[in-house]
């Protein structure tokens, strides 16, 4: 598959014809060298990653090959009704007396005899936890991001200091946020909201800066014109042109948030992630594919439910570079 | 500006029905928004049983933790029931078997004083009464009674319990007064012992000592030269665990990149025959979109538990839970790339009767390659910020030992330790990905300009 180089006139006999057809060929051997060397360089990166994280890791990768379906064996339960059965915590006849089959938690009675499982409690934990830490994310990042906007700061050294600020939140690492929190207002959803909730300023503070750098001007100028104050012209002119971007990547940031409170919950933020991690640890099949299927039904409803939302907001402008 | 009658107003209502008749769910939906907004807050607030974890929460902790990621405390305990005073430091202090700091003084009658900020705040004891110095005031605590006694007022600064005095003293720390023994808790700004920990040879020498010890010193540890020792010394410093830091931070690089750019390598191919304008067979297409959607809604969590279980804790799994889950997003973002290029370079490619896969290389390949690499670049940043969280449930890197540094609740400077680190390494591979991305954002932009021109 080799396209060979000829030169673009090799029948003509002018020196400087020649001349232009081996000063091309070096280029593109020259060219061709670098992206060999590239790419060797990034195969080299490569296989010494696999090699460090092979080495760092408790089980090797081909010790381990053989037995990586050993892991999915337990996941298939002995009956599949049992998946149904943990779901809506009823009693399995399998059950060996043991929490695999039993549900240890309970259930939520609401009215009468109806009641709710825990683990569709536990879902709606992890939920809030991303709609309440994605309000938080809004409400704080919406005027952020227009002091962070180069075409409307009120002042280019508190533009600076809030945009450092936003990347210091958005880097900062999330379990340390909950970690401190924890030990203030106690292990559970509220210290995960406030680490998601902080986090999502600095994210979305980010995405709707440069959406605020990218409005039309002119309204911004006429208001100026008639000597509306900063507020005025970042309420009449910067916020109706650019809020339902802002709500597109709003409703992304609630997806993006149910994952994050999902993996908050298996390290103490309460929700469904903890009772995940703690039923794939133990081995228990039918829960797993239950919880599993829980989160996955959630999650794509969600997404859905965002994304007809956001084409209706946006239009199919939402979805041209997977935002 | 002269009022304007009635009939003007209906006349401009007329003109404009769509600004001043909108329909209610138009004019309302603001109010309604909000409303449901403030609902829900309300909902929440009980969900979460906010009052109650307000309550129960404490806020005065906050500036303690903050103060402790940035200083540490000695605690020297003074017995008293003993013949002669003796002061006792703990087992692991920061000041090493032999502590003999001078902010502690013995007095020529047998009385101690300590000064915990200075001659200002300042305890000064023996056998039979303490006298405490602080914020301007001197109290005298008496210790002959079997219990300690404040003589005089006591200020708001000590507490007095049954058989303790408790004053505090802000940031510099507090002295616990019993009848049998003071204990005093002093705090110093700082890491102690970042360097050398207590039990190496070079620990408490300043730092012309330690290069001049390194480069002419006799062996102070036969058969190794001083350079290495001190190399090992800080490598594997016990209180700060340089080595085990450093070589965590390196798993969650190592696992961020490898993850990133194995689901590269396998999403590249893949996405062709999910593009729609490229493969032949919807079917095909439809499969692998779906199959792309499969592998980003198994949360990361799920697969780094998953692989937890199979390959055991470690950066292999982490780098595999990265791996599938970018496979989907890869996949996806790559294969809309595809769907979005312009067509006629490939159609030119064709009409030369070039085989499929030469098209692809010549037809399709430059037009979308800066993308894809643009792409890629924003994934591996994201996943250097997203690995610590994966790490936390055991698939390797700095998350687990961060996790497990906060959970103890005392290594607060460690925490912080880690935490700047992972922040620099961040911030270096945010900019490096910024950088290669700005190299290639010149032919990205020609490429919609072109696109924009034709469409």
């Amino acid at each position: 598959m080799t396209l060979s180089v000829t030169a673009p006139s090799a029948t003509a006999s002018s020196g400087a014809t020649h001349q232009m057809a081996d000063a091309w060929r070096r280029q593109t051997s020259l060219r061709r060298f670098y992206t060999a060397l590239g790419v060797a360089l990034l195969l080299a990166a490569m296989f010494a990653s696999m090699w460090f994280a092979d080495e760092a890791n408790a089980g090797h990768f081909f010790d381990r090959l053989p037995h990586i379906l050993d892991f999915l064996s337990w996941l298939i339960p002995k009956d599949w009704n049992d998946v149904w059965r943990a779901l809506f915590d009823v009693a399995s006849p399998h059950d060996t007396g043991t929490q695999e089959f039993n549900f240890p938690l309970g259930r939520i009675y609401v009215w009468g005899g109806f009641y709710i499982p825990e683990y569709f409690e536990l879902m709606l934990t992890t939920v809030n936890v991303a709609l309440v830490s994605t309000f938080i994310g809004f409400i704080f990042a919406v005027p952020f991001s227009f002091i962070a906007a180069r075409n409307l700061t009120p002042h280019p050294v508190l533009r600076l200091v809030v945009k450092r600020f936003m990347e210091l939140l958005r880097a900062f690492p999330e379990i340390v946020i909950a970690g401190l929190f924890a030990a203030i207002v106690s292990i559970g959803p509220v210290a995960a909201i406030i680490a998601i909730g902080l986090h999502s300023i600095g994210a979305l503070g980010k995405l709707f800066y440069e959406i605020n750098e990218n409005i039309d001007m002119r309204a911004e100028e006429g208001l100026r014109a008639v000597g509306a104050n900063w507020f005025e012209r970042v309420r009449f002119a910067g916020l109706p042109q650019v809020l339902p971007n802002f709500m597109s990547y709003t409703l992304l940031r609630i997806e993006i948030n149910v994952r994050i409170s999902t993996i908050m919950g298996a390290v103490g933020g309460g929700g469904i992630g903890e009772e995940l991690k703690l039923s794939i640890s133990r081995g228990f099949g039918a829960k797993t594919l239950a919880m599993v299927l829980l989160l996955f039904t959630t999650i794509f409803i969600v997404d859905q439910f965002s994304a007809w939302l956001r084409r209706k907001l946006v239009g199919e402008q939402a979805f041209v570079m997977g935002a | 500006m002269t009022a304007m009658t009635a009939d003007e107003i209906s006349a401009i209502e007329e003109r404009f029905p769509q600004v001043f008749r909108r329909p209610a769910y138009k004019r309302f939906g603001p109010l309604f928004l909000l409303l449901g907004t403030v609902l829900y807050l309300v909902y929440a607030m009980w969900f979460f049983t906010l009052p109650q974890v307000l309550r129960d929460s404490h806020w005065e902790r906050l500036p303690l933790f903050l103060s402790q990621w940035v200083s540490y405390d000695l605690q020297p305990e003074f017995r008293l029931d003993q013949p002669e005073i003796t002061p006792k430091y703990p087992r692991f202090s920061a000041l090493g078997d032999n502590p003999n700091p001078d902010w502690v003084i013995k007095g020529p009658d047998g009385t101690y004083t300590v000064m915990i900020d200075g001659p200002a705040k300042s305890i000064t004891f023996d056998k039979t009464q303490a006298t405490i110095v602080a914020n301007g005031q001197t109290v005298p605590v008496a210790l002959t009674s079997g219990k300690p006694v404040v003589t005089g007022p006591v200020p708001d600064w000590i507490t007095a319990h049954d058989d303790e005095v408790v004053a505090k003293m802000g940031f510099a720390g507090e002295v616990r007064v019993t009848v049998d023994r003071v204990k005093v808790r002093k705090r110093f700004l700082g890491w102690a012992n970042f360097v050398f920990d207590t039990r190496s040879p070079f620990f408490g020498k300043s730092a012309g000592e330690v290069v001049s010890l390194i480069i002419s010193g006799p062996e102070l540890k036969p058969g190794t030269t001083n350079l290495a020792l001190a190399g090992d010394n800080i490598w594997n410093n016990a209180q700060w665990q340089h080595g085990d830091v450093w070589t965590k931070l390196l798993q969650t690089i190592v696992m961020a990149f490898l993850g990133t750019l194995l689901g590269g390598i396998v999403a590249f191919p893949l996405a062709f025959f999910a593009a729609r304008n490229i493969t032949p067979s919807g079917i095909l297409s439809q499969v692998l979109k779906r199959f792309f959607d499969f592998m980003r809604s198994v949360d990361m969590l799920i697969w780094a538990l998953f692989f937890t279980r199979a390959f055991g804790p470690g950066p292999l799994a982490g780098s595999a839970a990265i791996f599938f889950t970018e496979i989907g997003t890869l996949g996806k973002t790559y294969s809309e790339a595809l769907e979005n290029i312009d067509d006629k370079p490939r159609e030119g490619v064709v009409s030369t009767g070039a085989n499929g896969l030469l098209v692809q290389r010549y037809g399709v390949i430059p037009e979308v390659i800066p993308v894809f690499i643009s792409q890629t670049l924003y994934q591996w940043e994201s996943n250097t910020r997203g690995a610590t969280i994966i790490g936390a449930v055991g698939a390797g890197g700095i998350g687990l030992k961060l996790w497990e540094a906060m959970r103890t609740n005392s290594n607060w400077a460690n925490v912080f330790y880690m935490v700047l680190l992972t922040l620099l390494v961040v911030f270096i591979f945010d900019n490096i990905s910024n950088f290669l991305r700005r190299r290639l954002s010149r032919t990205i932009h020609d490429y919609n300009r072109i696109q924009a021109e034709q469409g």
